[in-house]
């Protein structure tokens, strides 16, 4: 017993972090779940009803509205930072002068606050103050850039957003992938005298899958939960034109007073997420036993 | 292909590299430009351009003069909730996050892999799950619409970050140089203090450099749970556009939105080179 109260303060230390950090995760996701399946409204009731909240919610145009941007956000973003993540690695990867400043420039967008993001480029987009306005001065009186108040366009001003705050993240990640590209594989395939764009296209771009489905999936990850860029940078409009779950789970929870729905919205987000998480994790899994095979 | 002549296609390397970099700033230098011009300038032309007068007073007025909600006190106040959040969050996740790291990688303990297992989900679990759960619990501690209510959550949710990055980085530390120390008859926080804090500073920088930068940029809970003159930064930089919509005043504007960025690019300029490793890190868990 006395070496148990003598390592009562190490336990302790252990212990609380960890317990704390673990049981908020697991208590609270029942808790959302759990409230997701009774009739609240502005205060948390016991009742059962089913699946009522998520038909409701599944059932409105916001929700629906906020589905389809995510598909089309989530794919342009992901595929569009992709590409450029990737030529800006392979550009900076040829031994060019002042790579570090470069991709300082490149990643810097990261270090700021997606309010900020998406405020500046509310200002940029702005058809009376930005680009259009400027262009507009310049001469060319008839130049139109008014994605910002247009309703089938405003969805793609959150795509330029995020590609510019988050590109640079798929740029550090394949830029490492390429520098640990097996030197004597590409050594080799100059003796067999690949040219450059040979070079990528056969032996080094293959390499890079396992990266690029990790950008992939942190991409898609950041996709499904935006909500501070489209908060600063349109609000979800004009109309409901850039409106997404994360937004409509607030709007649900803390402006119409509906925990219920609120709470179903957020879970059939989490149900989004596992959609992407859980083929990723099962492929890790894969990966690894396969490595530890080898 | 990998020489360092200047053939065209390498000048055709530099120039589109260059170009990207180029609109990758345009946004920064833009609101660099604007905060230095008078929002009758701004109004006359575009947020475009360069200033005939330099209107350094924005700085000024946006530090302590303009109003957000009712209250003209600039954004000073702000600024100072996001430090009192920011700052004390990162210290005690960092800590925690340093010893509970230590203790699943080298200390080891029953159970150690599930409680790492749970712990690392959060990364994953959307904030939008925690909402309603912390509006309860900061409701029934009586800590909703304060700065320690703020603290306490970052502190927790950061611990998912935190224990992943000290983990990682001491399962590379020799388990022989724990078990020696036992053998001496040191005990966890001996070990600890002498043997892991020494090697530690390297993943210490790279964690409060992660744990600042996203505390300081968090939105959602800040919003949800502060209001008026409670909220951090970032809301009041929603609050003030939405303030300011009837009358323009995006030269103030601009000179807020830079001191409201400056912490965070202060320290990427700073610690560039450890930024990156926590966002790598964090990537190939």
């Amino acid at each position: 017993m006395p070496g148990v109260v003598r390592r009562l303060p190490e336990h302790l230390t252990i212990w609380v972090p960890l317990l704390l950090s673990a049981a908020h995760l697991v208590s609270f996701s029942l808790w959302t779940i759990w409230i997701s399946f009774t009739p609240s409204t502005l205060v948390p009731v016991s009742g059962w009803v089913g699946l009522r909240n998520y038909t409701a919610v599944m059932a409105t145009r916001n929700w629906k509205i906020a589905f389809d941007n995510l598909l089309l956000f989530g794919s342009a973003f992901v595929l569009l930072s992709l590409v450029a993540g990737l030529v800006l690695a392979i550009l900076l990867d040829q031994r060019i002068r002042g790579e570090n400043a470069l991709r300082s420039i490149f990643l810097y967008p990261l270090a700021v606050s997606f309010v900020v993001t998406g405020t500046v480029w509310s200002w940029l987009l702005n058809p009376g103050l930005g680009i259009q306005k400027l262009v507009q001065d310049l001469g060319w009186t008839s130049f139109r850039f008014d994605w910002l108040v247009d309703r089938d366009m405003a969805i793609w001003t959150i795509v330029i957003a995020a590609i510019w705050q988050s590109s640079g993240f798929a740029m550090a990640l394949f830029l490492a992938g390429l520098r640990s590209v097996d030197a004597d594989l590409v050594k080799a395939a100059q003796i067999d005298g690949a040219g450059p764009i040979r070079m990528y296209r056969r032996v080094i771009l293959p390499t890079l899958w396992p990266i690029t489905i990790t950008v992939i999936v942190i991409q898609l990850q950041f996709a499904i939960s935006t909500f501070d860029l489209v908060r600063a940078l349109t609000n979800g409009g004009p109309g409901l034109a850039t409106q997404l779950p994360a937004l409509v789970v607030y709007d649900l929870m803390f402006q119409r007073g509906l925990l219920g729905r609120g709470a179903a919205a957020a879970v059939l987000m989490l149900l989004i997420l596992l959609a992407v998480l859980l083929p990723y994790a099962a492929w890790r899994y894969l990966q690894r036993r396969r490595a530890s095979h080898a | 292909m990998r020489d360092r002549t200047f053939a065209p296609s390498r000048m055709l390397i530099y120039l589109v590299v260059l170009l990207v970099a180029v609109a990758y700033l345009v946004p920064l230098i833009v609101v660099v430009l604007n905060s230095l011009r008078s929002n009758e300038e701004i109004a006359q032309t575009s947020m475009i351009g360069w200033p005939l007068r330099w209107a350094f007073g924005n700085y000024l007025t946006a530090w302590s003069d303009f109003c957000v909600a009712q209250t003209c006190a600039g954004i000073r106040p702000y600024m100072l909730n996001s430090a009192l959040v920011t700052i004390p969050a990162t210290i005690f996740s960092t800590l925690l996050g340093a010893v509970a790291g230590y203790a699943v990688s080298l200390w080891r303990f029953r159970g150690d892999q599930w409680i790492y297992g749970i712990v690392t989900l959060g990364i994953f679990l959307p904030q939008q799950m925690r909402l309603l759960p912390w509006t309860i619990v900061l409701r029934d501690m009586g800590l909703m619409n304060t700065l320690t209510g703020l603290v306490m959550i970052h502190t927790i949710q950061g611990l998912s970050f935190t224990v992943l990055f000290c983990r990682n980085y001491y399962v590379s530390v020799p388990q022989e140089l724990i078990r020696a120390a036992r053998i001496d008859g040191a005990g966890f926080f001996r070990i600890f203090w002498r043997i892991i804090l020494p090697l530690s500073p390297p993943i210490l920088v790279v964690t409060v450099i992660w744990q600042f930068t996203h505390i300081w940029n968090e939105f959602l809970y800040g919003v949800t749970f502060t209001t008026g003159q409670q909220q951090p930064v970032t809301a009041a930089l929603i609050a003030l556009s939405a303030a300011v919509a009837d009358i323009p005043q995006n030269g103030v504007q601009s000179a807020a939105v830079m001191i409201a960025a400056l912490p965070t690019l202060l320290i990427y300029l700073i610690g560039g080179k450890y930024f990156v490793r926590g966002l790598t890190a964090g990537a190939v868990k």
